[in-house]
């Protein structure tokens, strides 16, 4: 040995034994992409079985006919294009999705700042009953905001009646019936935009705040030369995300008019429910599921790619 | 011990192997050796109509010695709907199916044709009516034997006091609790029913009519339009909206939306059920469940309710009529079993027994067991649905909205709410011109 010292010949063999399987263990736990992959393994397993086959197999449904007994390619795509229902349901998701992601990031955004002032304990209680709207299952909540806009017995019309003003068909009149189902979105949502967006703001160094402050930064200033370049990543993730979920809403519509009144309310899911299930076209119901898929992939694709870039520049 | 030569000839021996291989065969056609069957009901919205559905299912698997595996799927955001709809894609599941209304068509080509069963039935009791044929016989095969569980009429249900107060309508002498018929059901008329429903507009009491795209509703205004002849799309698939028939009900119907309530659009199958509970309505086109329900939350109200058949129009006198069925899926490992159950669910006593156990609610598909004692002696008040099931003197025919479209078409029709659709239309102000226009787009969209 290099010290010197002498060791018996084969004193060492089980030791060197042992030594090279705990090595071997060690090499390949020091293997990080493979321990990676080993504990992602399961729910890999859990997204190809549960998301990755079902989004393949609607796919492959949304090429078939009406019967699922040839292939149309994109035949039910087109038919749907054509028909002015459909073109309704397109108009009502995106001004279904885009007014209430818009108005959950202009809240979640408000209220996360304020919240941010709140000082000590108080803003945990604060921060909890926040979210309660978030937690609460959506279905079960939307039926509450249904009992609310009851076309008899809605409370809305009985403290309205208290006031002298007449009852107002909340789910009866198309616009109205539109504006319910946003508002009961908005109420679900904005907590996520507000958690998120709270724990953006306690990420940004303080410090840059006392440099703008040094630098004569006024509150505006602040928030559009700071706040926000800061915030970037977690807007646009937290929108995108958002936006996903929101496109693809089901429970809301169902539970609130079930695409009425006139179909002034149907957004996609609703609709693939009601031509797939309801009217046994299931390949057509897979094309109206699958219509956004597309044009959502795309902005993801942007979106994320904004992201890494970001933060690629923030690292370096 | 030996065989003797005498004893074992090759005749014999080919007898005997012949008969040991047709035991098995026997032996499945009786059932008892099958094994296990599963079977799904609809979920009776009265609980024990699920306990006397169990036992009877429980009498049959003991007596032939069957595991039965009975499960009750509920309506309630259309679970049944996605279980069919899921079995039949992953080709597994129940051996049974409860099928509403659509969905024998829907999943034909899935299922085992159940002629068998039917000749049994229709030779032990009789024909079925036109509507259960119309929905369950495909390409001349019965896909599905009528069921009673489920199964029911949509005709009026009306507070006796307020029609007769507001309206001047007898209905109880319209329409007595006896085999009878009347002078005064002759003038039953739409044109009648538009008169009370203009007169309980106006004290306050609407018809709780609905105009949204629920059963309830399509029910409604598909029978209207039938007692005018009009049609959508004709048996042979032809769009057949613009015509005069269609524009003559429109025209009706203009007249009609504004007595309804002002939010009827936005009815679902609940709203008008909570209208005649809650007293707000004269009238409502329902089953009795409604009655049953005010029975034990409004007694005063159900006390005053009676069920009655729907109005004439110039086309005849229809009833809205939704049937259930029951099917046995082609990748069903015990067919005969399946088969049997059925048959043993639909005999007479049984049928009795589960009908008087939801107060009369389910209709048996039957007119030979009309005859039950249940829809006689049911009330407050005593009679309150002796005319709920239909009857020969009421001389109305059962009627399924968007029929007599092929059934492909008739189902979108049906529910994309075509109809209460074009009268909510006209309630927004539209014109009869600009609905036919949209009906017209629609129904081309339905025919591709």
């Amino acid at each position: 040995m290099a010290d010197g010292s002498s060791v018996p010949i084969g004193a060492m063999a089980p030791a060197s034994g042992a030594a090279r399987q705990k090595g071997s263990l060690h090499k390949l736990a020091r293997h990080r992409s493979t321990t990676a992959f080993l504990l992602c393994l399961p729910l890999i397993l859990l997204i190809a079985a549960f998301v990755v086959y079902p989004a393949f197999y609607a796919i492959y449904l949304s090429m078939l006919n009406k019967k699922m007994t040839a292939f149309v390619g994109l035949n039910n795509f087109a038919f749907l294009l054509k028909r002015h229902t459909f073109q309704l349901v397109i108009f009502q998701s995106c001004l279904f999705a885009i007014t209430a992601v818009v108005l959950k990031a202009l809240l979640g955004f408000i209220i996360a700042h304020l919240m941010h002032n709140i000082p000590g304990g108080n803003q945990k209680i604060w921060r909890g009953l926040l979210l309660v709207p978030w937690v609460i299952p959506l279905a079960l909540s939307t039926l509450s905001w249904w009992w609310m806009f009851d076309p008899s017995y809605s409370a809305f019309n009985w403290i309205l009646n208290q006031f002298g003003f007449d009852n107002v068909p909340w789910l009866g009149v198309g616009w109205i019936a539109r504006a319910c189902t946003i508002v009961v979105n908005v109420w679900y949502g904005t907590p996520f935009f507000m958690i998120m967006y709270l724990a953006a703001l306690k990420s940004v160094p303080e410090q840059l705040y006392e440099a703008a402050s040094i630098d004569g930064a006024g509150a505006v200033q602040k928030l559009f030369f700071v706040t926000l370049p800061m915030m970037r990543n977690i807007i646009a993730i937290t929108v995108l995300f958002s936006l996903i979920v929101t496109f693809a809403d089901f429970d809301i519509v169902r539970i609130l008019t079930s695409g009425g009144p006139q179909d002034m309310t149907h957004v996609f899911a609703t609709y693939a429910f009601q031509v797939g299930i309801q009217s046994g076209d299931i390949p057509l119901g897979a094309s109206v599921s699958l219509f956004m898929f597309p044009l959502l992939a795309f902005a993801a694709f942007f979106v994320l790619r904004g992201v890494t870039k970001r933060s690629k520049e923030i690292a370096a | 011990m030996p065989l003797s030569k005498s004893n074992a000839t090759r005749r014999k021996v080919l007898k005997l192997t012949a008969a040991s291989a047709a035991l098995p065969l026997v032996h499945i056609r009786t059932g008892r050796a099958a094994g296990k069957v599963s079977i799904a009901f609809w979920d009776h919205w009265v609980p024990t109509g699920n306990d006397v559905m169990k036992k009877q299912v429980d009498a049959w698997a003991a007596k032939n010695q069957v595991e039965v595996q009975a499960d009750f799927i509920t309506a309630v955001g259309q679970k049944n709907i996605l279980t069919i709809a899921a079995e039949k894609q992953a080709k597994t599941g129940h051996d049974v199916q409860a099928f509403p209304t659509w969905e024998v068509h829907n999943n034909a080509e899935a299922m085992e044709p159940i002629d068998d069963v039917m000749k049994q039935l229709t030779g032990q009791y009789g024909q079925v009516n036109s509507v259960c044929e119309y929905l369950a016989k495909i390409k001349g095969q019965w896909m599905a034997v009528p069921t009673s569980s489920g199964t029911q009429y949509k005709g009026p249900c009306g507070r006796i006091s307020l029609l007769k107060e507001h309206a001047g309508l007898d209905i109880v002498g319209m329409y007595p609790a006896k085999s009878e018929h009347t002078k005064a059901s002759d003038d039953w008329t739409w044109d009648a029913h538009l008169k009370a429903a203009e007169a309980c507009k106006k004290a306050g009491k609407p018809f709780a009519i609905g105009l949204g795209t629920t059963t309830d509703s399509v029910d409604t205004a598909g029978t209207l339009f039938k007692a005018f002849g009009a049609e959508l799309v004709d048996k042979d698939g032809n769009i057949t909206v613009k015509s005069d028939k269609v524009r003559a009900v429109l025209e009706f119907g203009k007249k009609l939306v504004p007595v309804l309530p002002d939010d009827a659009v936005s009815y679902d199958d609940a709203s008008n059920n909570r209208a005649l509970i809650s007293g707000h309505s004269a009238l409502i086109w329902n089953p009795p469940s409604a009655w049953a329900v005010a029975r034990r939350d409004a007694p005063a109200v159900a006390e005053d309710c009676w069920s009655f058949p729907a109005p004439k129009g110039p086309a005849g006198r229809f009833e809205p009529y939704l049937p259930y069925f029951w099917g046995v899926w082609s990748f069903s490992k015990n067919k005969s079993a399946a088969k049997e159950l059925i048959t043993f669910l639909m005999q007479r006593d049984n049928v009795q027994e589960r009908c008087a156990v939801v107060l009369g609610y389910d209709v048996p598909p039957f007119q030979s067991m009309l005859d039950f004692k249940v829809w006689d002696e049911v009330g407050p008040p005593t009679g309150t649905v002796y005319n709920y099931p239909l009857r020969p003197f009421h001389e109305a025919t059962a009627h399924i909205a968007a029929l007599p479209a092929p059934p492909e078409i008739a189902v979108q029709i049906y529910n994309r709410g075509t109809m209460p659709t074009m009268l909510a239309k006209l309630k927004s102000g539209q014109s009869v011109d600009q609905v036919i226009s949209w009906a017209n787009d629609e129904l081309e969209g339905f025919t591709r």
